[in-house]
């Protein structure tokens, strides 16, 4: 009954620069649903890739037993003939295609090329009955909800004779019900004999149906809980995620903190295709002159989605609320308004809304405030290079240029012209995504520095970051928010990362 | 030695395409026979090619901005016979015609950009409509007749040139001039350039190489302008083209607005999200677009001494193609108006010089195909063996001269105004 399925040994994987993951063990039983839980950034999508073949066999190191055998990888396909499938949190379905045509995609029920289109639909009934769901096969994706699609991509999983489905946050854009459909589902496909493991945040939920639950932390693998032993709780949970010691990783900072210099009140924001669907709800949350304020959530929470539909509106749709700059109330409908008004957005996307990539460091460094470079119809180039260089030696922007590409710098340099772009437009407030994902130890360090040196000039800070002991080490007071509802407000002194990841996880929409 | 290679084989993405452009001069000049080089051929070239680089410059800087624009022979035709009909029939001065005829390509192009940036759709899908609609619309205009008759003042932008000035010497004095002043602004602007790129301690090009760099440009110049003046002097389109090469390297080096059609090109999320008003650029690039078609469309008119409903053919595959040999990139962000010449050139040269060999019309559009293919496969090759070099946008601004003493005190200033502690205490 309990003979392992699936065994991953001493997995290690290493990009450039990066250690993903060290020496990773994974025991999946035969017909369990097994839980996989960390913070993000763990490495748990990583080792669902290695599995998967994503990340093919020899840019790894361990080994993988699958059903017995050792399994040597390529691609997705080879991993998915051996029946192991993996439902991505994004799904990979084409909205203009239909449910059929989706479930066969690339695995066609074909002769000679040509597809019969008569069996793919009978199948295509059969597989939607055994996952609940009742909708004519030709039904196009794109005229189904978020819950129905991804039946849909579990019935895909089926038509593929899946014996271990893997699931990275199935329920995270999913209300209740579909939720509980989901779980019923998974429960359903257990009997059947199907093993599952299943990445995910909602602490409640996992609790509710694995059967395993192992902890991934840092890279490393920290424990695996049996749930039929018992005492295995969200609060036993929480402890493995975050059981690490706070290091003497910031700079000293002692905080001086004068007025409120920022609020947002009563902000709600829609989703920008569904305007039906709230994505942040009545947000209230202030920041003073001088202080440096934490936004802790899950991925999904809604924390780049505040932040930039504060931004002039970067997202969003029916924004309604108020934002008050300095006691006054502020209209900010473009991005180019709320530069004006001194607020300045540091995206957690740096490469995709940070940087054109092709520019050297000095266009990028001006390239948000040229206005103030302009002389006449020409830019100032000259004081554009004194302008640059200055910033280059204060950020100390390792690169040998001011003319050196963007592109090849190191992420925390890049990260530092980035900064550099936005301290030039003289902002009030800045409000900082992710400030220090992708870029290493050191370069950390000096963006702290950076960051409390900006809060002391008296600018007020808010920074979104998924990583608890930045927060708790950076900031002077922390916001929680989880499903779009900041649950709670943290003064430093009261915060820790069990307390702070209660209320992450906390179910904010009941 | 080895310096002296790296320094050169760095330069090869920079220089490539001028490289290849005297190749292929050199090829037909042999092949030729040294027909190519003869000063009333150099002089046709110039004439015959000057509607498609008037092109190359408004659409190099549409590839740039990540758009395209298939309109602009149509729109040519369009605004040439508009033109020729209000001089012969409405019987409009010349300069009306010429003022009004712009005024109907730039609205053109105002109608492309309210599509394209903000409304949202796509710029192939807007050019594609107004290519077969503007088609039409000259085909309406001229009634499907050629319309001639034009006044000489206005024939004289397509066929003219500039007047002779001082004694006789066997040579056109004015073009002379104008080439002496040319050489010298360029030797001026390229050495202060150096001398400011020197004082950041920006690479720049080793001394001896630079003084081979402006020898030969002079010596280009020079020998062009003594072709021309040997023939009959600078043709007037020659004056306005290099008008208006100069006029928009500088815009998109030197303004605001280039530097926003460079980031928009190269990172349409990342500049919006730095406050660039997208919508806006994208308008004007499409509407400046027009406006250079409508200049297109006039001076086609004129060198052809009439409208004609069948004017302007594939004169936007001729552009666009000089755009992407002159090295611009399909994916937007990178490209030069200065490239987008030089790919005009290495297009004009190949036509003229398989017309002198008598090689016919079918295999010389063949041909033609085959080159803009491997040159961008060159440049795409290029491109991959010297990845992230820096782009364009990179090339495209240098700074002006300051001393170098007073920019280590601008830098130190500048930082002690930068250093965050020392601004203003926070406010209580």
């Amino acid at each position: 009954m309990t003979s392992p399925i699936l065994e991953m040994r001493g997995i290690t994987k290493e990009f450039p620069g990066v250690k993903a993951l060290a020496d990773v063990n994974l025991v999946v039983n035969r017909g369990d649903i097994h839980a996989i839980c960390g913070e993000n950034g763990a490495g748990k999508s990583t080792l669902m890739k290695v599995l998967s073949g994503v990340y093919p066999h020899g840019t790894y190191s361990g080994d993988i037993v699958f059903e017995g055998e050792t399994a040597k990888f390529g691609n997705i396909r080879q991993s998915e003939a051996a029946g192991i499938v993996i439902i991505h949190q994004e799904l990979a379905l084409i909205p203009e295609l239909s449910i059929a045509e989706n479930i066969f995609l690339g695995n066609e029920t074909a002769k000679r090329g040509i597809i019969d289109w008569g069996r793919a639909n009978r199948e295509a009934i059969d597989l939607l009955a055994r996952v609940g769901l009742r909708e004519n096969p030709l039904t196009p994706v794109k005229n189904l909800g978020i819950g129905k699609q991804q039946l849909v991509e579990i019935a895909k999983a089926l038509s593929k004779k899946v014996k271990l489905l893997i699931l990275d946050e199935p329920t995270a854009a999913l209300n209740d019900d579909d939720s509980q459909h989901l779980l019923a589902l998974l429960e359903g496909l257990k009997e059947k004999g199907i093993t599952s493991i299943m990445i995910s945040h909602k602490l409640n939920e996992i609790e509710q149906i694995a059967d395993e639950i192992t902890i991934i932390r840092d890279g490393q693998s920290i424990e695996t809980l049996s749930v039929a032993d018992g005492g295995v709780d969200e609060d036993r949970i929480i402890r493995g995620m975050v059981g690490r010691d706070l290091e003497n990783r910031f700079p000293d900072h002692t905080p001086s903190i004068g007025e409120v210099l920022f609020e947002v009140r009563d902000w709600t924001v829609m989703h920008p295709q569904d305007s039906h669907r709230e994505v942040i709800r009545q947000a209230n949350l202030s920041v003073r002159a001088g202080e440096i304020v934490g936004i802790a959530g899950m991925m999904g929470a809604g924390r780049t989605e505040l932040a930039r539909s504060i931004f002039g509106r970067s997202y969003g749709s029916r924004t309604t609320g108020s934002l008050l700059l300095d006691g006054e109330e502020l209209t900010l409908n473009t991005v180019t308004a709320a530069i004006d008004a001194g607020i300045a957005y540091v995206s957690e996307d740096r490469k995709g809304l940070g940087l054109n990539l092709i520019d050297d460091i000095k266009t990028s460094v001006t390239a948000a405030a040229l206005k103030k470079l302009r002389s006449g119809l020409v830019v100032d180039e000259h004081k554009e290079v004194v302008v640059a260089e200055g910033y280059r030696k204060n950020l100390n922007i390792k690169a040998p240029s001011i003319t050196a590409g963007v592109g090849k710098l190191s992420g925390g340099n890049q990260q530092k012209v980035v900064l550099s772009k936005w301290m030039y437009t003289d902002p009030k407030l800045l409000i900082l995504d992710e400030p220090t994902r992708g870029i290493d130890v050191g370069a950390k360090y000096e963006i702290y520095g950076i960051i409390q040196e900006l809060a002391s000039s008296g600018r007020g800070v808010l920074v979104i970051s998924s990583e608890l002991p930045e927060l708790l080490g950076l900031c002077d007071r922390i916001y929680t928010l989880a499903e779009g509802v900041i649950t709670h407000e943290f003064d430093r002194s009261e915060a820790t990362q069990e307390s702070l990841m209660r209320y992450m996880t906390a179910d904010a929409r009941k | 030695m080895n310096a002296l290679l790296n320094t050169l084989r760095g330069n090869v993405r920079q220089y490539g395409m001028i490289i290849a452009l005297a190749a292929i001069v050199i090829l037909f000049q042999i092949t030729t026979d040294g027909v190519l080089l003869k000063p009333l051929n150099v002089s046709n070239l110039v004439v015959q090619n000057a509607q498609i680089l008037i092109l190359a410059i408004g659409m190099v800087i549409v590839i740039v901005a990540r758009h395209i624009d298939l309109s602009v022979g149509s729109v040519a035709a369009f605004v040439g016979a508009a033109s020729a009909i209000m001089m012969t029939q409405y019987d409009f001065p010349w300069w009306l015609a010429v003022f009004l005829g712009l005024l109907i390509g730039t609205a053109i192009g105002a109608w492309h950009g309210f599509w394209v940036a903000y409304v949202g759709i796509p710029a192939f899908i807007v050019t594609l409509a107004s290519m077969l609609l503007f088609r039409g619309l000259t085909l309406v205009v001229l009634k499907g007749a050629t319309v001639g008759g034009l006044p000489e003042e206005f024939k004289a932008i397509g066929n003219g040139f500039l007047p002779e000035i001082g004694p006789d010497t066997g040579f056109h004095n004015l073009t002379m001039i104008i080439a002496v002043a040319a050489v010298a602004v360029l030797i001026v602007l390229e050495v202060r350039r150096r001398s400011a790129q020197a004082a950041y301690n920006f690479d720049v090009l080793p001394f001896p190489l630079f003084v081979v760099k402006l020898a030969l440009l002079t010596i280009v110049i020079m020998y062009f302008a003594y072709l021309l003046a040997d023939a009959r002097g600078l043709p007037i389109v020659g004056l306005i083209l290099g008008g208006l090469i100069v006029v928009y390297t500088f815009i998109m080096n030197k303004t605001v607005f280039g530097r926003h059609v460079y980031a928009i090109g190269g990172n349409v999320d990342a500049a919006t999200m730095s406050g660039v008003n997208t919508k806006r650029v994208d308008f004007l690039v499409m509407m400046n677009m027009g406006l250079l078609s409508g200049l297109a469309g006039l001076v086609t008119t004129a060198r052809l001494t009439a409208a004609n409903p069948k004017a302007g053919v594939n004169f936007e595959l001729d552009a666009i193609a000089a755009a992407f040999i002159g090295g611009a990139a399909v994916t937007g962000g990178v490209g030069t108006v200065i490239g987008a010449i030089i790919g005009g050139l290495v297009m004009g040269v190949l036509n003229n010089g398989m017309s002198l060999l008598g090689v016919s019309i079918d295999w010389q559009q063949a041909i033609k195909g085959l080159v803009l293919l491997l040159a961008v496969a060159f440049d795409v090759w290029n491109k991959r063996r010297t990845a992230g070099s820096g782009g364009a946008g990179a090339e495209a601004a240098e700074p002006s001269a300051p001393p170098p003493d007073k920019l280590a005190e601008e830098i130190e200033a500048m930082e002690a105004e930068l250093s965050v502690d020392s601004n203003d205490p926070p406010k209580t």
